[in-house]
């Protein structure tokens, strides 16, 4: 369960290079709004004025939110409450439903993401599902997927860069003598790994998860939280989670979304111990939700 | 209150009883079927009935072979048109199509489904046999292939959506393009439930008559090709059948067991497939 399992010192291959600068302490305002341009610099990904309808139905509202590199970012709130419809937001992946419709401008590295292929988006900002969604393959060939459908196999060994990826999800020591077996052979904990390792195979800047693991027992949600963490050196991370000790437990900073609004995104400690904003208290006391 | 209780019980034991002799006779039809096929019939099933031609009028034995292999002729070529587009609009329908649109061809697929399959018989001799002079297993494949159409479209759809929207948005979600999603990851997922669904139309266009009687025609001897007239064995059977003939009417109900067998065959085929085929989770 220790997050020494993962291997993270040998590069050779293009995986995200040691971060150059890391992101200054996140000096965010509790409040959502503008008037902190002055973070922007090292966020990775940044969300401004994000609204999101679902036909008629307006569940997000002028959602601004920055993600800095190479941190995880919580983002908690009841059900309903639109974490989840933001999360989907930051890889293109909510464009895959009908009737919905997207305004405000979400930027990685600075550029808009409506300006990139499609694809280069979703390599780039990879994403875990709540449910874990092996294909049914092998575990091999459900790794090797993502760099193969992006060209990424030419110069490395397919078999290299499934051992990789599984380390970095911990999961080689588990899963190494059943390569080629179907991947529903492995337990629902090491199944939603293996969707984490087939994520980072592609080498996502930056990883999104939808509630991880609201599906999984509480030994398989830890040894997924320690991941994450020893993760964080080479991506940003971005977790929905409806477990508040979860997000106290990985989170650099955490956001709090009521009714399709981030009501507070400050520091873990902060929104833990003193919320700005009653909403956020409340909720964290267990008052509502 | 015990007499409402009895009345009650009465009701419940008398729809069930009712429904269990319906599911009885439902199952029975297909015994007693087989069971008078083989009676009629399995006498003149023997070696000569698939490899000698039809003898002349009036004399005793012969065979089918002709027809055996021009119905695999027919099928082979309506299986080589109605698959692939039925599976293509199948994936249309399943993984592109607008709301609106679908609905229509969904609807218009159901329709050409259940046209009659006589009336699909006349116009593949408008379009097919008329112009081109001369009836042909061509004519009768592509009709037959009309009938394949929205039956392959209709169940490939069906087996697509059952593969779950989160290994979609899983592929898509790793740069995936839409069209290698489905290539790779659902196509795949699905492809047992897909190739059962394909065993089963061919089995069923394959004892179709009425589209064959005005495009394939029949012939006596070895087709020559696949333009010119051939013989099938439900036509054959037709044939056979309204001839005045025992031995004739001997071999019809043999040509029908040899057939009734193949749809058996098929169906039993396409069953294993989909029950070893627990490629999907739950």
């Amino acid at each position: 369960m220790s997050p020494k399992m993962v291997s993270t010192s040998e590069t050779k291959m293009a995986y995200p290079p040691e971060t150059t600068a890391y992101a200054p302490e996140n000096k965010m305002s509790p409040t959502s709004t503008e008037g902190t341009k002055s973070a922007t610099a090292t966020a990775k990904l940044r969300a401004a004025n994000v609204n999101f309808h679902y036909g008629s139905f307006h569940a997000l509202h002028d959602v601004s939110m920055e993600f800095q590199e190479n941190k995880v970012t919580a983002l908690i709130g009841p059900s309903g409450c639109g974490k989840s419809t933001f999360l989907r937001n930051l890889n293109r992946i909510n464009e895959t439903l009908r009737d919905t419709r997207l305004e405000g401008e979400i930027t990685l590295d600075g550029q808009n993401i409506m300006d990139f292929d499609i694809t280069e988006v979703r390599r780039r900002v990879g994403m875990v599902f709540q449910r874990p969604n092996p294909f049914p393959k092998s575990i091999f060939e459900n790794i090797i997927y993502g760099p193969k459908i992006n060209g990424m196999l030419k110069g490395t060994s397919a078999a290299e860069i499934v051992e990789k990826s599984l380390r970095r999800a911990a999961l080689w020591e588990e899963a190494k003598d059943k390569l080629h077996e179907s991947a529903y052979a492995l337990s629902g904990g090491q199944q939603q790994r293996l969707c984490i390792a087939r994520a980072l195979a592609v080498n996502p800047e930056v990883l999104l998860l939808d509630e991880p693991c609201s599906a999984l027992d509480p030994i398989a949600t830890a040894k997924i939280e320690d991941l994450l963490v020893s993760l964080k050196d080479q991506c940003t991370i971005v977790i929905v989670t409806h477990n508040m000790q979860q997000a106290a437990r990985v989170a650099d900073t955490t956001g709090f979304f009521l009714m399709g609004r981030l009501i507070e995104h400050a520091k873990t400690d902060m929104i833990f111990k003193n919320p700005a904003c009653k909403e956020t208290e409340d909720y964290i006391t267990g008052r509502f939700g | 209150m015990t007499g409402r209780n009895k009345y009650r019980n009465a009701v419940n034991n008398v729809m069930l009883t009712l429904s269990g002799i319906c599911a009885a006779v439902t199952v029975s039809m297909l015994f007693v079927i087989l069971a008078y096929l083989v009676y009629n019939g399995f006498s003149s099933l023997n070696l000569d009935f698939f490899t000698q031609l039809p003898k002349p009028t009036g004399q005793v034995g012969g065979g089918m072979a002709n027809a055996i292999l021009g119905s695999a002729q027919v099928v082979l070529i309506a299986s080589c048109f109605g698959l692939p587009i039925g599976f293509f609009a199948g994936i249309y329908l399943a993984e592109f199509g607008g709301k609106k649109f679908c609905m229509l061809v969904r609807y218009m697929a159901d329709l050409l489904n259940g046209v009659p399959s006589i009336v699909i018989g006349i116009f593949a001799w408008t379009v097919l046999v008329v112009p081109m002079h001369h009836f042909s297993a061509l004519a009768g494949g592509m009709a037959l292939s009309l009938m394949l159409i929205p039956i392959t479209a209709r169940s490939t759809e069906q087996f697509l959506l059952e593969v779950p929207r989160s290994m979609r948005e899983g592929a898509l979600a790793l740069g995936a393009t839409k069209w290698k999603t489905i290539a790779t990851v659902i196509v795949p997922a699905a492809r047992r439930g897909i190739m059962t669904g394909m065993i089963l139309g061919v089995a069923r266009i394959s004892g179709e008559t009425a589209p064959l009687l005005f495009t394939a025609l029949n012939n006596e001897f070895w087709s020559t090709g696949f333009s010119s007239p051939t013989a099938t064995l439900p036509v054959m059977i037709f044939t056979h059948a309204v001839a005045p003939y025992d031995d004739w009417h001997r071999q019809a109900w043999a040509a029908g067991l040899v057939l009734l067998t193949m749809v058996l065959v098929a169906n039993i085929l396409a069953r294993t497939v989909i029950s070893r085929g627990a490629s999907l989770p739950k």
